[in-house]
């Protein structure tokens, strides 16, 4: 990285350590914070979203529809979210080729499940036998961000279920009360009053989520515990130009250092939001603001 | 506008073709001298130069992938990757699932490396890599094993006083034992696993063969040899 | 092999008991729920040791935290802050690597290094620091009056909190910590997959569940029994701390008991 660092051998104190955490394969361990940040920035929008979907559907008049985002709900309260996580990894890759299989090759005979594998034929592979590493990789995180969306999604519908409940009841009726249709009042006082409501289970799932990224490592993904263990583990002097003893403790304390900052910063911006949100709202904390200025 | 989009189709498809020819080697990244991640975080090694000089020989197009041990063989039979070339012993248990070429490297000895080279191995707390031959070695013959997801691991265990000591490939302790004064070889090796050879899937017999004239061919020039002095392998051919 | 064999076998097989090799081919459902419920025994005794002493912790951090004095304020506020801003899968890593140096300074603290003790610790301490959040979040809502009333009756200091002060937060406590008790059951799980090794493959009912995953390449078998488990270990616990709920709230009439409601933590 620096011009300094052409004979590693003859350096020594900060200058080693400067080349040191500027090799490749640290830049490696810096990506994978920007691919943590990557998760954070896909999964929390589609996990809002899958949130939506199901608190709307739980709220339904249609009754299988209902059940079906009420058990969305239900289900991962009762069973620790990793074993979810790293249940939907493979189910949902074996899923999508299934489905595949059945639409691409419809003449196949043998039995999907043989023994201890999962056999389909060669075109309805995910991605194709023959599709360059890239295309592995995207897909490999397009399954966890998905796991991810899942499992969160089934959070943010918790909250954004209790959300709807808790606008308070006379604002719907107002709306009625103007001649509104239940789409246009669920819509237009519903959707935008449930927000400060919902802010603070959001937050908190927010910071849930930052401290579940770590869990990547489980599903396969080469993140910052993997590049963690991989680069802090002792090394010889023959396979590389840093030789170091073990070095791991150092590595993860360097990453909980990381996320304290990370879910600190968090907090700060969140309590920012929700001050501007709870302004003007028939809420304990909007009241409040409302005297302060008075 | 619809010649245009032929076109376009037609492209994608050679270019399908032409990448139908990359094959893509799955290694582990973390069994020094086989395979290791050097400091520019490229796979590097034994392996790696193998692994280049062999596809050269069959005019084959190779990519580099690493994927944890643990998973390496279920990754290869669901097609993550074509080929497993991480210092894998040929054994029938791991024949079951896939198909080996011809090994590359001669059987080379397991050996225990510990704190003392007074440790009884009869009531000895033994490390080694899981799903390895030589933790399956240990398991079967009644000793307490225990497992660590890399071959890292199982040594720093030892280091670290967790375990009486580790059972591994020779070569790939060697080093760590040089390096390290406070480590020793004891002077039991154990002679597991038939050499080290190239991992595909059952249905890939085609590239098998290609690998495998590939392996004879520097077999036979006397560069395999070379590359297995070079990496301090073990014995040659 | 009858299924009871196969109890016999592996029914006590998480804690070195039984059969030394797990099954290799030819896994039954029997198999599975067998070693998926012997690991449950790691889950329990994790959950319930770990509930049991952060309890006691989470009490003084609280009352440190609601301290005039920052002497005590400051170190239970940073505390706290640590473990409930970091992961705790990082936690677990860090304080194996941790423990493992410690352990070449001081020879004693070789026990830590395994699961049983060093696992133990970090969700110790990571179950005191949420907890200590309710309670203090607890004591700050004690209703003024309560407190007054305590004055007007001439109690005061120490007499004061435990028999006042205390006992109301926990009421108001209670339905939360009911909550983090779950998830603690829950976050058990990641003991074995964050650097603590697992002797002779002794380890938890996710470690085998995920064993037999992969083993067997189906992942619609295995995780459904431990789901299962969990359900049920998650209904104890609710029974029990619903118990406890009652007996809290027993002087109070009964349109003013409060009802433990179930709600999500998730994962830390």
């Amino acid at each position: 990285m620096f011009p300094y660092c052409t004979d590693p051998s003859t350096l020594e104190g900060l200058s080693w350590l400067s080349c040191y955490l500027t090799t490749s394969k640290h830049m490696m361990l810096f990506y994978s914070l920007g691919t943590v940040l990557l998760l954070l920035a896909i999964t929390a929008p589609t996990a809002l979203a899958f949130g939506f979907l199901g608190a709307t559907s739980a709220k339904s008049h249609f009754a299988p529809l209902r059940w079906i985002g009420k058990t969305y709900i239900a289900i991962v309260r009762g069973v620790p979210d990793i074993a979810f996580f790293l249940f939907f990894v493979i189910a949902l890759d074996q899923l999508f080729e299934w489905v595949r299989h059945e639409i691409k090759c419809p003449d196949w005979d043998q039995p999907i499940r043989q023994g201890n594998d999962f056999v389909v034929c060669a075109a309805a592979k995910l991605p194709l036998g023959d599709a360059p590493q890239w295309v592995h990789e995207v897909y490999g995180f397009s399954l966890a961000v998905l796991t991810f969306a899942i499992v969160f999604g089934a959070f943010a519908a918790n909250v954004l279920f209790g959300a709807m409940r808790a606008v308070p009841h006379a604002q719907m009726e107002t709306a009625y009360a103007y001649g509104m249709s239940k789409r246009q009042a669920f819509w237009r006082v519903l959707v935008p009053q449930m927000w400060v409501y919902a802010l603070p289970g959001l937050s908190n799932l927010w910071m849930v989520l930052i401290k579940a990224t770590p869990l990547l490592f489980l599903l396969g993904v080469e993140d910052i515990v993997y590049w963690a263990r991989e680069l802090g583990a002792s090394k010889t002097p023959r396979f590389t130009d840093y030789p170091h003893p073990d070095w791991r403790m150092w590595y993860f304390l360097g990453l909980l250092v990381f996320y304290l900052l990370f879910t600190r910063l968090s907090e700060i911006v969140l309590e920012k939001i929700m001050r501007r949100l709870s302004h003007g709202q028939a809420t304990a904390a909007g009241e409040a603001m409302r005297r302060a200025d008075a | 506008m619809k010649k245009l989009i032929l076109t376009t189709t037609a492209l994608a498809l050679t270019a399908g073709m032409a990448l139908a020819d990359t094959v893509r080697l799955g290694t582990e990244g973390a069994y020094p001298p086989y395979n290791f991640i050097n400091d520019a975080g490229q796979v590097d090694g034994f392996e790696r130069e193998l692994g280049d000089e062999l596809c050269k020989r069959a005019s084959l197009t190779c990519e580099w992938v690493t994927n944890e041990w643990d998973s390496i063989i279920p990754n290869l039979v669901s097609g993550n990757y074509d080929a497993i070339i991480a210092g894998m012993s040929i054994t029938d248990e791991r024949k079951e699932k896939i198909d080996f070429t011809q090994p590359y490297t001669l059987p080379d000895p397991s050996a225990y490396v510990a704190l003392s080279a007074d440790v009884d191995l009869t009531n000895a707390v033994i490390a080694a890599q899981a799903n390895t031959i030589q933790a399956s070695f240990v398991a079967a013959a009644g000793a307490q094993l225990v497992e660590f997801a890399t071959a890292d691991e199982a040594l720093a265990a030892v280091v670290n006083g967790e375990a009486d000591a580790v059972l591994a490939d020779k070569a790939s302790l060697v080093d760590q034992v040089t390096s390290n004064d406070q480590l020793v070889f004891l002077e039991k090796e154990e002679l597991i696993g038939g050499g080290i050879g190239m991992g595909l899937r059952k249905s890939d017999a085609e590239l098998r063969g290609q690998f495998d004239a590939a392996i004879q061919s520097m077999k036979d020039d006397g560069t395999l040899n070379a590359l297995i002095t070079k990496w301090e392998i073990g014995a040659t051919f | 092999m009858s299924c009871w064999q196969t109890i016999q076998d592996y029914g006590l097989r998480s804690i070195g008991i039984g059969e030394r090799l797990l099954p290799k081919t030819d896994f039954t459902l029997c198999h599975q729920v067998t070693l998926i419920g012997s690991g449950m025994l790691w889950n329990i005794y994790f959950g319930i040791v770990a509930l049991l002493a952060g309890f006691f912790l989470a009490n003084a951090l609280a009352v440190a935290k609601n301290s005039g004095s920052a002497w005590f304020r400051k170190p239970a506020e940073w505390f706290i802050f640590v473990f409930r801003g970091s992961p705790l899968f990082i936690q677990f890593f860090f304080g194996y690597f941790l423990f493992l140096s410690l352990k070449k300074l001081v020879p004693a603290a070789a026990p830590f290094t395994d699961a049983w003790l060093g696992a133990l610790v970090v969700l110790f301490f990571n179950t005191a620091a949420y907890s200590a959040e309710i309670f203090y979040g607890a004591l700050r809502t004690v209703p003024k009056g309560e407190s007054e009333a305590a004055d007007a009756y001439g109690f005061s200091g120490w007499k004061k909190f435990r028999r006042i002060i205390w006992p109301t937060s926990m009421r108001l406590a209670w339905p939360a910590y009911t909550n983090e008790a779950i998830f603690l059951f829950h976050a058990t799980t990641l003991v074995f997959f964050s650097g603590f090794p697992a002797w002779r493959q002794e380890g938890d009912a996710l470690y085998y569940a995920s064993y037999f995953a992969e083993k067997t390449f189906n992942p619609f078998i295995p995780y459904p029994i431990l789901a299962g488990y969990f359900i049920l270990l998650t209904l104890i616990v609710v029974g029990v701390f619903g118990l406890i709920n009652k007996r809290l709230n027993r002087h109070l009439p009964q349109e003013h008991r409060r009802k433990i409601r179930l709600r999500l933590r998730l994962i830390r």
